[in-house]
């Protein structure tokens, strides 16, 4: 590891001081940063600590009844925070089905935003990667891409976003507010990450060098859907591991139609991946299976692999897609189930015993 | 499932003292004793030592997998504030011996910075000395290697496979009986398919980790091993000084699952580089390099072809493995193997071949052989009963081998058969349907059950092992075991107590370093009966020198009883016609003026046993897998295991073991595999963001049973071992199980969802 300098400002204008220096990176949960500066990924030459500044660890409702999470809020604070669950339960859902107990008592929510894709060309400073080093190239080409993207990919970059948190976020339509030293912006979480583009351009967080991340801002108009949303995710292990995919379902149901309807996905591209075709598909639709259907359709109708070994997961993200609104639409649960997102987790009313429990039927 | 181990044993050993019993302390569930000591963070693992004056040093790892270093930026390195030293080919001090050499066959060949060629990525190719860890990590960066880099062999296609007649160590790598082809016409059911597992690393939860320091000549080492004491004679070898010259301490090892055995590079390395600076010198591998120089499970492609007859027997049974290894060294993967013992055939034939790639050397992995044979060979024989429209376990008693399918040999010990009743019975397995996708739980998701059968062989090496019995009545046993988190400080301490014949408060028992007797290896799943032995021999040979001294003490309520009349317990000696008469340890020891008594004793199996039995530990495992049909996700939902292996020295601790074998098949079946870059070799996936092994959601119900058994063969305490046989036969276990939930047959591992997506 590099030699560093740490500073611990006191202030949020000192931090962005401190920040603004050319070799500069923010410290806050550190279950990111520390890996990577581990690995030789990251070197900066300055560690801004902001872990302990005050004012961005709270959660608060607004007067337009907005919930504004600052941006050192640990995940598992806003997992069990009664406001976001009330509001947003798919959002304490993905935050749950994400990493171990241990990383959510120490990652931030501001972290998880700025979270490194899992690519593990881009985790090896050996290898050549355009989003580690713009211009470089790009080894996961030729390599192991089974966990690449299918949406949103360019030749520059396929690797995928791997957060939880962000999916229901974006399918929400939050927004990041962002500090600067010349003052504040706000940009929406599912267009914080760009795309990647031409020419070795990988994209990247839309954060320029010395910003930091205060909050992270769901709109009053998330809750019409708190009845009816719900985050599945897909992996080889039942847990502690990144999507393969999920998706975000959020609907609105009233006699029989959908009103309103909100659905990303995760694990398909370099940021989550928000459905506006499939919302609008759904809007004023029965909320059936075909309907379900004809949305993860439309969801997927740009989708292409980047790679033969990621293939499935067009299918595969398409069938996740339709569970997650199928899921949504019987109702949010009144529990979070003991196995966030699974698709082990009981969807019936009686919890299903270890023991053989089944009834032998012919299919 | 205490209620199921045979109550103590009433057996008077036949080893050459009739004073002492097993079945006091062994045999009882104690909770493991370093428990408290570990959960505390008191227990110190050999990167917890801290010499005065140590030095932090960090090898680097190639980043190609052929070719050759063509600089290394030692200027720049030793320019970082706190860098001391850096090794390098140019500048590596000489060893006494050539670490590609191989003075025995077992003998693996070590990277220890012999020249500049590249033979696997993670191989180590230079190393950097420093006052702390950073500076040292930092330093290894700043070497930023060049290569003069040849194009990887990572596949069959452009790897060398060649002819071999040894697979695993030292096993022939061809056994033919019968007439396989003349079996397979007559049958009346053919299977015939292909199976692949992929490269696994042990990645125990410590990884390699050595503190080294000279003193003169001696060579003090705190490292985790599997050999405290035989590891001492192949560390000296390298350094050209006697083996009691070194010292290994090796008190808690965290895993090492045959990782831990050998000599490996970076150990050398961490012992030169102490000798270069004249400072103790700590080196701890990174994750990542627990990927290449220590050792791995070779990938295997295996082809099995089943002949069954139409009553569903088998008329043949052909299993070949082409096993991976590296381009300098010969250790194959002895997959076939395990077809050798399992079920009857009367025609047979195992058979490997070698690929080279540019891999690091594998080596032993938990079950090596036995686990990726055994599953393809229960996958196979899964898809001979369907052939055959037989249930699994009806197929597997119908060709349930009698005698040693291998050697004609009668078993030692075989209750397999009450393995597959009790396992079957506490599953739930009958009524199972025939057909795949019959079941499906309340939630729609498909429900499968497959089963296998377990085997592992019961080896014995050689172990030596030293009892006192101090003038307080107190008893000490020495031997140089490892405890690596099987439990064999606890385990092995009650053998010592009972060969003492005293209780278990009353024991001091001194484990885990090289200057105490030999405990021999711990591996193979033989650690227990072999240190075990000569724990039990050591204290029945100090009872008998006090006994003699008791009898001939006219002053003693024993005096005049013949040398056999007598029988120790408690911490006494008692006159076996008359029971009330009876002296402690200490009034015997006082009266002659003794300060203590010490017997020896060895363990290793018995030549003449081993020529007419075969010996091996039995199970069987049951598995139920759920599918949810659209995402194909899949989770074991229940696994119940019931094995047969001799005695159970301590029923909580073996049972802990088989069901950590049994957690293993489940990350093996589902989990664990390597990634490789096609092109550098490099592998992608190593760390345990993306090595999976299971979690606990992985595992929510395993049960391991034990089932009685009484082995008077395999050794004179009947003890026969339990440290890997839990991995075999789950493997195919879950495979049948997802067949039978899907319909599809998985046949390469471990199994990706797009396997079963369709």
């Amino acid at each position: 590891m590099n030699l560093f300098d740490y500073v611990r400002p006191a202030t949020l204008g000192e931090a962005l001081g401190a920040a603004a220096h050319p070799g500069a990176a923010v410290l806050a949960g550190g279950t990111n940063l520390v890996d990577l500066m581990k690995a030789g990924v990251a070197r900066p030459e300055r560690i801004v600590d902001i872990s302990r500044l005050p004012g961005l660890s709270e959660i608060e409702t607004l007067e337009d009844g907005a919930i504004r999470i600052g941006a050192l809020v640990g995940n598992a604070a806003l997992a069990r925070h009664p406001a976001v669950k009330a509001a947003a339960p798919a959002v304490a859902e993905a935050v749950l089905a994400g990493a171990s107990a241990q990383l959510r008592n120490k990652a931030s929510v501001g972290g998880n935003l700025l979270q490194a894709t899992r690519c593990a060309y881009f985790g090896d400073p050996a290898s050549a990667c355009n989003r580690r080093v713009p211009g470089s190239g790009c080894d996961a080409k030729g390599g192991d891409r089974r966990g690449h993207a299918v949406l949103g990919w360019s030749d520059a970059c396929s690797a995928t976003n791997p957060s939880d948190l962000l999916v229901p976020l974006a399918a929400l339509g939050a927004v990041v507010e962002i500090a600067g030293q010349d003052g504040t912006r706000e940009v929406p979480v599912a267009e914080f990450h760009t795309l990647p583009g031409a020419d070795g351009d990988a994209g990247g967080p839309q954060l320029r060098h010395g910003e930091i991340v205060t909050a992270v801002r769901l709109p009053a108009d998330a809750a019409r859907f708190a009845a009816a949303s719900r985050y599945v995710k897909v992996r080889e292990r039942t847990s502690f591991a990144f999507a393969l995919v999920s998706a975000a379902a959020a609907l609105d149901i009233e006699d029989g139609t959908i009103r309103a309807a909100r659905l990303a996905l995760g694990g398909v591209a370099a940021r989550p991946w928000r459905a506006a075709e499939a919302e609008a598909a759904l809007t004023g639709k029965a909320p059936d299976a075909a309907a379900f259907q004809a949305a993860a359709e439309a969801a997927m109708a740009q989708a292409r692999p980047s790679a033969e070994d990621n293939a499935f997961k067009i299918a595969l993200a398409l069938r996740v897609a339709v569970r997650a609104l199928t899921l949504a639409a019987k109702g949010t649960p009144e529990r979070m189930p003991a196995l966030p997102a699974s698709v082990f987790a009981p969807t019936l009313s009686a919890p299903s015993p270890s023991a053989p429990s089944f009834q032998g039927t012919a299919r | 499932m205490t209620d199921m181990i045979e109550p103590v044993s009433p057996d008077t050993l036949a080893n050459g003292s009739a004073h002492v019993r097993l079945g006091s302390n062994a045999g009882q569930p104690l909770t493991r004793a370093d428990g408290r000591l570990k959960v505390t963070g008191r227990a110190t693992f050999a990167a917890d030592n801290r010499p005065d004056g140590m030095l932090y040093a960090v090898y680097v790892s190639a980043t190609i997998a052929r070719g050759r270093v063509t600089h290394l930026d030692v200027d720049a390195a030793k320019a970082h504030p706190g860098v001391v030293e850096v090794m390098t080919p140019a500048n590596r001090p000489p060893l006494a011996r050539d670490p590609d050499a191989k003075p025995h066959p077992f003998a693996l060949k070590v990277d220890a910075l012999q020249n500049d060629r590249v033979r696997y990525a993670g191989q180590p190719i230079a190393l950097v000395i420093a006052e702390t860890l950073e500076a040292a990590a930092e330093g290894a960066v700043l070497l930023a290697p060049a290569y003069a880099a040849e194009p990887a062999r990572m596949d069959e296609a452009t790897g060398e496979i060649f002819a071999t007649e040894i697979a695993g160590f030292g096993n022939p790598a061809l056994f033919e009986k019968g007439d396989v082809e003349a079996g397979l016409a007559a049958a009346a059911r053919r299977v015939e398919a292909r199976y692949t597992t992929p490269a696994q690393y042990h990645n125990a939860m410590e990884p390699h980790a050595i503190v080294a320091a000279w003193e003169g000549d001696r060579l003090i080492l705190d490292m985790p091993t599997q050999a405290p004491a035989l590891s001492t004679a192949e560390f000296a070898s390298f350094f050209g000084i006697p083996p009691q010259n070194v010292l290994v301490r090796s008190p808690f090892i965290g895993g090492g699952f045959g990782s831990k055995a050998f000599a490996t590079g970076p150990y050398l390395l961490a012992m030169l580089a102490a000798r270069m600076v004249g400072r103790p010198v700590k080196m701890v591998h990174r994750r990542d390099q627990q990927f290449g120089p220590v050792g791995h499970r070779g990938a295997t492609r295996q082809t099995l072809r089943l002949g069954a007859a139409a009553d569903g027997r088998l008329t043949a049974l052909d299993h070949t493995a082409l096993s991976t290894t590296s381009s300098f060294d010969d250790f194959l993967e002895p997959a076939a193997n395990a077809s050798h013992n399992m079920y009857a055939s009367p025609a047979m034939r195992m058979a490997h071949q070698g690929l080279r790639n540019d891999v690091g050397t594998p080596g032993a992995m938990r079950a090596p052989g036995e686990a990726t044979g055994s599953a393809a060979l229960e996958c196979a024989m899964d898809e001979a009963a369907e052939a055959c429209g037989m249930d699994p376990l009806a197929f597997r008693l119908a060709n349930y081998a009698e005698t040693d399918p291998q050697t004609g040999r009668p078993f030692s010990s075989k209750a397999l058969r009450e393995c597959y009743t009790a396992a079957a019975e506490r599953f739930g397995w009958s009524g199972r349907p025939l057909a795949p996708r019959q079941m499906r739980d309340d939630e729609g998701r498909l429900v499968g059950w497959g089963m296998g059968s377990a085997l592992f062989p019961c080896p014995m090496f050689e172990a030596e092992a030293r009892a006192t019995i101090h003038a307080d009545g107190t008893g000490t046993v020495e031997i140089s075991a490892s405890e690596m988190g099987q439990g064999a400080l606890t385990a092995l301490a009650q053998i010592a107590a009972d060969g003492l014949g005293i209780d278990g408060d009353r024991l001091d028992f001194r484990s885990g370093d090289s200057s105490l007797p030999n405990g021999g290896i711990a591996g193979g799943s033989g650690h227990t009966a072999t240190a075990g032995s000569a724990i039990f021999t050591a204290g029945a040979d100090a009872v008998r020198r006090l006994a003699e001294i008791a009898v001939a003490d006219e002053a003693s309520p024993l005096f005049g009883a013949s040398n056999s009349g007598v029988e120790a317990r408690g911490g006494r000696l008692h006159r076996v016609d008359d029971p009330s008469r009876s002296e402690t340890y200490a009034a015997i020891l006082s009266r002659a003026g003794l300060s203590s008594v010490t017997g020896e004793g060895k363990g290793a199996r018995d030549p003449a046993a081993a020529e007419s039995r075969a010996m091996f530990s039995h199970g069987a495992v049951f598995a139920e897998v759920t599918v949810d049909p659209d995402l194909a996700q899949i989770r074991v939902t229940r696994l119940v295991g019931a094995f047969a292996a001799g005695r159970i020295v301590n029923p909580r601790l073996a049972t802990s073991q088989l069901t950590g074998g049994m957690i293993w098949g489940i990350g093996f079946a589902l989990h664990e595999e390597t990634v490789y870059d096609p092109r550098t070799g490099r592998p992608m996936n190593a760390d345990f963001a993306g090595y999976h092994v299971p979690v606990n959601a992985d595992v929510p119900s395993v049960e391991a049973l034990l089932v009685e058994e009484t082995d008077r063969h395999v050794n004179a305490l009947g003890i026969k071992g339990v440290g890997e046989i839990g991995i075999t036969g789950t493997v195919g276990a879950i495979a049948n199980a997802l067949w039978h939930a899907t319909g599809v047959r998985v046949r390469d591992f471990p199994v990706k969802m797009e396997t079963l997506l369709g």
